[in-house]
């Protein structure tokens, strides 16, 4: 099957830096790819690339069949993009933005209102549509802007980091839209700092580090490869974080990690070491005021990927 | 697959679902004319910036009038009659001037600019667009100009059509003009050192002419100059235009001038502004 988009040994650099080192990207119609990476891993360098906004300095890159590189007027009418900062005109209201793209995507005038008016309804925009972009809240902006790429039912969608900046049931929101976006048949291109995120979207995740490919797998098998959940522990009484760290160690079997202050955390293989934490807290009379079992951090998956830290504040893994 | 011919073909959906709009005919035009009905919003919002085209021209006119019109012609009515042709065309150079370059600046760090260039809108109509909408500071600073003249006694010695075609000849050279600075903006691309050289750049050139006293009285190095300023021939065909006298040739000039600046300036701009965007 032709992939909807595809790139391949994308090399793009400034200067001394080397945003992109060789990246292969590539999604089928109708999957949502997650491009998950820290800051400056060369995450939006890609999307822009993809976007026919920024010429590469090798490779190449495709969109349903169409050369961005040598036929970036057809590849525009096949994409739509979100980036990573506000893209919509603050001077302008809700509806005036969504007008305007609709007439530069040749939409006529009452097509353009009709579908400007649908989408604001659908992102929640409805009552702020007559209000410049200027009064919105972050949040809103951000809606506005994916309202903004939808303008031309784009085949292939571009998505920066869209999430930032959004409240939790917010997030939710748009990953359920993002979600029925690629069961209508959109190919989606996402980039993410957050493993959760790519986890409950991504058909496919690909990890780029210092604009290299080190990992391009389902999320489930990125999940096993990265050490699947971690269990999180914090005792109500500070003082037993030492106490806590040796019933984990000793029912999950792995090293804990105790860098974050009056917290205990440690991979966890399967559902029934969470069990037996929660059976020997209690048997030691621990009292908690977190216990969970949540996916690994970006930077606890890099940790595993590449064997150094996401280019972050270094974190001790400790094994006392 | 099923998947793959709905992604190929199902172009009927709105939003969500796959498929771009039919393109139109004269994308040229109509994006250009959707980006400039943009810009005049923005200036309808913002309508500050209009301002800094009315009050210099507005000021120098009373300023010089009333400060040098007893000096030069012997009294303030004949000399408001000499210099308002040149107040008019220093307006008009102005009007191009002041905002067409910085707002080009503004838009293209803006992330708005991506969103226009993401999408197969020509490149040249986002520059159209933005000098098109600046027809309105034209107008507006013209209309402002007769009213403050008249009201100080200023009167068209010819007819209302001869009016007309002076303002028209004064708005096509300032528009011409105003390409340099559309040049100056794509290359420069700093709000800053845009807006000084749009500031500045109109004195030299409106001053450096027979605008305020005839040429006869100025010192040989200035009068060089003024012989050789394009900007003189608008001036003089203003002139004739608005109170009588030969026309035929510095109207040529005025023309002639204009269509080279355009063509050049323009041409320079749109290459410059697809080469870097
Ligand atoms: N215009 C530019 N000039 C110089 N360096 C640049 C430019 N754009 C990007 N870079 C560099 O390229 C690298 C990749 O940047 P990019 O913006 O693609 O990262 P990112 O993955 O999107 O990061 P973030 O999560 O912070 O958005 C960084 O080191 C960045 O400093
Ligand atoms: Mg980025």
């Amino acid at each position: 099957m032709r992939p909807a988009f595809e790139a391949e040994g994308l090399v793009k650099r400034y200067g001394g830096t080397t945003a992109l080192d060789g990246v292969d990207l590539q999604a089928r119609p109708g999957t949502v790819l997650g491009v998950l990476g820290p800051n400056g891993a060369g995450k939006t360098t890609a999307i822009r690339i993809l976007a026919t906004l920024l010429r590469p300095d090798a490779g190449r890159a495709v969109v349903d069949g169409v050369d961005v590189l040598r036929d970036p007027v057809a590849a525009r009418r096949i994409v739509g993009l979100t980036g990573q900062y506000a893209t919509v005109d603050e001077d302008l209201t809700g509806t005036e933005n969504l007008v305007l793209f609709g007439r530069l995507l040749d939409l006529t005038g009452p097509d353009a209102r009709d579908r400007a008016a649908r989408l604001l309804d659908r992102f929640g925009l409805a009552d702020a549509a007559g209000r410049r972009a200027s009064t919105y809240s972050g949040g809103m902006r951000r809606r506005l802007d994916l309202a903004a790429s939808l303008v031309g039912a784009p085949r292939v969608l571009f998505l920066d980091e869209p999430t930032t900046g959004l409240d939790p049931g917010k997030r939710e929101e748009l990953w359920r839209t993002i979600r029925s976006l690629a069961d209508d048949g959109t190919t989606v291109l996402l980039t993410t700092q957050y493993l959760e995120e790519a986890d409950a979207l991504a058909d496919e995740i690909t990890v780029i580090d210092q604009g290299r490919v080190i990992a391009h797998d389902s999320p489930a098998g990125l999940k096993q490869h990265v050490g699947g959940q971690t269990v999180v522990v914090r005792p109500r009484d500070p003082a037993r974080t030492a106490d806590a760290a040796d019933v984990v160690r000793r029912v999950t079997g792995h090293p804990v990690d105790r860098s974050r202050g009056g917290v205990v955390t440690a991979p966890v293989d399967d559902g029934r070491a969470f069990a037996g934490i929660v059976r020997e807290l209690e048997r030691a009379g621990m009292d908690v005021t977190e216990l969970a079992l949540r996916l690994p951090s970006l930077d606890e998956a890099f940790f595993t990927l590449t064997g150094h830290d996401a280019g972050r504040t270094t974190t001790t893994q400790e094994d006392s | 697959m099923t998947s793959t011919s709905t992604a190929a073909t199902g172009r009927s959906r709105v939003a969500g679902g796959p498929g771009a709009p039919t393109p139109r005919p004269w994308p040229l035009l109509r994006h250009s004319l959707a980006l400039a009905g943009r810009s005049l919003t923005k200036t309808r919002r913002n309508p500050g910036v209009l301002l800094d085209a009315l009050i210099l021209p507005v000021l120098f006119l009373v300023l010089f009038v009333y400060l040098f019109g007893g000096a030069v012609a012997g009294s303030t009515q004949e000399y408001l009659q000499y210099l308002f042709p040149g107040i008019l065309v220093l307006t008009t150079v102005l009007a191009g001037q002041v905002a067409t370059g910085l707002h080009i600046v503004v838009d293209m760090k803006k992330g708005v600019f991506d969103r226009f260039r993401s999408m197969p809108v020509p490149r040249t109509s986002i520059l159209l667009g933005s000098v098109l909408a600046d027809a309105i500071r034209y107008v507006v600073a013209v209309v402002v100009l007769f009213g403050v003249g008249y009201a100080l006694g200023f009167r068209v010695e010819t007819g209302f059509g001869s009016a007309l075609a002076a303002t028209g000849l004064a708005i096509g050279f300032g528009f011409s003009l105003s390409w340099l600075t559309v040049l100056v903006a794509v290359l420069l691309r700093d709000e800053t050192l845009v807006s000084t050289v749009g500031f500045l750049l109109p004195f030299p050139l409106v001053f450096g002419t027979s605008m305020a006293a005839p040429a006869g009285t100025m010192p040989d190095w200035l009068r060089a100059w003024a012989e050789v300023n394009p900007v003189s021939h608008v001036i003089e065909a203003c002139r004739g235009l608005l109170l009588g006298g030969p026309v035929a040739g510095p109207v040529a000039a005025s023309l002639a001038w204009s269509a080279g600046f355009l063509l050049v300036f323009g041409t320079l701009a749109v290459v410059a502004f697809r080469r870097r965007v």
